[in-house]
């Protein structure tokens, strides 16, 4: 059952006989413009090399109250977990596996309860979690983004629904756009992208009382991102 | 809403008691001054905000005018992976496409992320008439739904209320404790919230942009609810308008930051996803089933006209409610319609009937900043008067027409125009005898103005008098 299909694409069809007038320029292109993105030099400026976009990666991160560290270290992000666990009075944190979270997950302290949720995991159990630890596909220096996946960062919920969400990335993952950061996804994926794609920017947050910056609305309170070599 | 026989009757009644509430106008003027400054500075940003335009409004351009062909290949994509799409020519249509999901699922419990397509149809009350609890978990939305409101601006749905009737309100819906405090309310609001993500099956959303090329459907928000909405309940069904339509992923680069630019004056809005299809082989969460709901609703009809078919490539920022003098002083709920501001002017009279609606052309005092503010740049004001123009020529009134027919003869006799304006005085004399009276003939626009004085003297009159002087 698809409903009225035909129907409705033959009424579409049908309106759009005449062609509808330009009401904007034609869109000029850049001088150096990319095939899937020619729009991208119009967008805030990014700065050429890696060490200006990990310091914009860092400027917007302020504005978004994201907590952004770069560790000279895995220990060092090992560390700075731990002290947010003592800090925070995180009992539980919920993570999946990968390549940088096995390696951070394995040094923590043994006090801190560990939910692996790669086979799955029961609702109430994750959002009874004080932190979830997830991977990334790239941080976006423009705009002080996280690109999640469903297959790269442990699903969909692990990075929404305990309050405190805590990314683990390499310095390699750094991309300068969002053009970018979609260029890589497909690269990567081909045609089988995961089902689930988000872009992050900053703690969970909302303006709906008299327009007033509020921080944790429905999902995370609190964003860290530790950026390893 | 309460039906009313005569829209334009309502709009009147409406406009008079809100422009009369001060201290609410001045509530809503100074939240949207906190947004002028916000949106100015991160516009600045841009390296050309007007190049920027330029190629936001080529793309949704390009979707709109394809849309048969991008529709097709967006079924074809997101079928592909295991997604369904129900195709709904009107709201009744999808509405009971919806419901006949929830009755054939077993669905006792539904949470909703902000869709104003679901304003559109009705859909709650729909819901909640076959006993379906239905609750709407994006903060602005819950208190509007709370209030048995409808949304008062598309994006910041309870702009007009002050923090105390907040409070009032979850005291009295919800038994919280007073507070003056934001963040409180927002905690109250959180924590009632958490159990329906978890215990909702079906979780309904809308949708800002369907990607032709991948199958995808893509939704901005702030709050973290909609993500929460589309990864925990086992049914995930969005209602998204055909016009959302953009042929490729990349194009989403440039979208998203305009959109947040726009609407909020934020970079980015806090989160953007993508979702192609229900939970896919090899991942760990994710609705087990994902439908989505194509809906046209009169949408054809506006794409049917090409001089205004650019008015399809809205993507409801809410950046010209936020700059319209008009709205800014009969407020959201006057309108009286689905979509509020010069957009919803623009659109309500082909959704919904352009006679019963054309009072809407004349909501706007033609200065433009709408048509400014637009990230996707539609024509707004010069739609205004293009549906001022269709209403007259479908339709025509008898004494206006009566009013021009004199004009012109007049108009076209110098002799007559010249005694005309000498009686001007004269008339304007007699006008005063009435003035304030019933019996005034331009009644309705000395209510609240004064008539402007005709000059003693004619500037062709002065003219002459002036040459002759001279010589
Ligand atoms: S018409 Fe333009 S400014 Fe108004 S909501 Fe739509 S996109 Fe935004």
């Amino acid at each position: 059952m698809n409903g009225d299909r035909e129907a409705l694409l033959a009424r579409v069809t049908e309106a759009l006989r005449v062609p509808a007038p330009l009401h904007h320029e034609k869109p000029t292109k850049p001088a150096t413009h990319s095939v899937t993105a020619p729009f991208r030099e119009w967008l805030p400026p990014v700065g050429a090399g890696a060490a200006e976009q990990v310091a914009l990666f860092a400027k917007q991160s302020e504005v978004l109250r994201t907590e952004f560290l770069e560790c000279p270290s895995p220990e060092a992000a090992v560390q700075h977990l731990a002290k947010l666990a003592q800090e925070n009075g995180w009992k539980r944190l919920a993570l999946h596996s990968g390549r940088l979270a096995d390696a951070v997950a394995a040094s923590l302290p043994g006090s801190l309860e560990l939910l692996c949720i790669d086979g799955g995991y029961e609702k109430n159990a994750l959002e009874a979690c004080d932190a979830g630890l997830t991977e990334c596909e790239s941080l976006v220096a423009q705009t002080g983004s996280v690109c999640v996946t469903a297959r790269s960062s442990g699903g969909r919920a692990l990075s929404v629904l305990p309050p405190h969400h805590v990314v683990i990335a390499s310095r390699s993952q750094l991309v300068p756009d969002l053009a970018a950061a979609y260029e890589y996804l497909a690269a990567k994926y081909g045609a089988s992208y995961p089902s689930f794609i988000s872009f992050i920017s900053g703690p969970s947050r909302t303006g709906d009382i008299e327009r007033i910056l509020v921080l944790g609305a429905h999902g995370p309170k609190k964003l860290t991102i530790l950026l390893v070599p | 809403m309460i039906s009313t026989p005569e829209p334009s009757q309502q709009f009147h009644t409406d406009a008079d008691r809100t422009t009369a509430d001060d201290p609410r106008r001045a509530a809503v003027r100074k939240a949207l001054g906190n947004y002028k400054v916000a949106r100015g500075k991160t516009e600045n940003a841009f390296t050309s905000w007007p190049h920027a335009r330029d190629a936001a409004a080529a793309i949704k351009y390009e979707g709109v005018n394809h849309l048969d062909r991008y529709l097709r290949e967006f079924e074809e994509k997101f079928t592909a992976r295991g997604g369904k799409v129900f195709w709904a020519s009107n709201s009744a249509q999808a509405r009971e496409y919806i419901l006949g999901l929830a009755r054939e699922r077993g669905v006792k419990s539904i949470v909703k992320s902000k869709a104003m397509t679901s304003e559109e149809i009705h859909l709650n009350a729909a819901l909640e008439k076959e006993g379906y609890a239905v609750v709407e978990s994006d903060l602005g939305e819950f208190i509007q739904q709370l209030m048995h409101e409808p949304p008062y601006h598309f994006v910041f749905p309870c702009m007009h209320l002050k923090r105390e009737e907040i409070s009032a309100l979850f005291e009295r819906e919800l038994g919280s404790a007073k507070t003056d405090s934001p963040e409180e309310l927002t905690m109250i609001a959180r924590r009632f919230m958490r159990r329906h993500y978890i215990d909702a099956d079906m979780g309904i959303s809308g949708g800002n942009f369907i990607v032709a090329e991948t199958g995808m459907i893509s939704i901005t928000e702030n709050e973290g609810n909609a993500r929460l909405t589309t990864a925990l309940p086992k049914i995930h069904v969005a209602l998204i308008g055909i016009e959302k339509m953009v042929p490729k992923l990349a194009d989403l680069a440039l979208l998203l930051p305009m959109l947040a630019t726009a609407g909020t004056g934020q970079h980015l809005t806090c989160y953007n996803s993508m979702y192609g299809g229900p939970r896919q082989p090899g991942e760990l969460d994710g609705p087990e089933e994902f439908h989505v709901v194509l809906l046209d609703n009169h949408r054809t009809r506006l794409l049917a006209d090409p001089e205004q078919r650019d008015a399809l490539h809205c993507i409801r920022c809410g950046a010209c409610l936020n700059v319209c003098p008009i709205f800014k002083n009969i407020g959201g709920h006057a309108y009286g319609t689905t979509y509020q501001g010069p957009i919803g002017s623009v659109i309500t009279p082909h959704f919904r009937g352009l006679q019963d609606w054309k009072h809407l052309s004349g909501a706007s005092s033609l200065c433009g900043a709408c048509t400014e503010a637009c990230p996707v740049k539609i024509d707004i004001h010069h739609h205004l008067l293009h549906n001022r123009r269709n209403a007259v020529q479908e339709q025509k009134v008898w004494w206006e027409r009566l009013i021009w027919f004199g004009y012109v003869e007049l108009m076209k006799r110098p002799w007559a125009f010249k005694i005309a304006m000498r009686l001007a005085p004269l008339g304007q004399k007699m006008h005063a005898l009435v003035l304030g009276t019933p019996l005034d003939p331009v009644g309705a626009w000395t209510k609240t103005r004064e008539f402007p004085q005709a000059a003693p003297q004619s500037f062709h009159d002065y003219w002459q008098e002036r040459k002759e002087a001279r010589k």
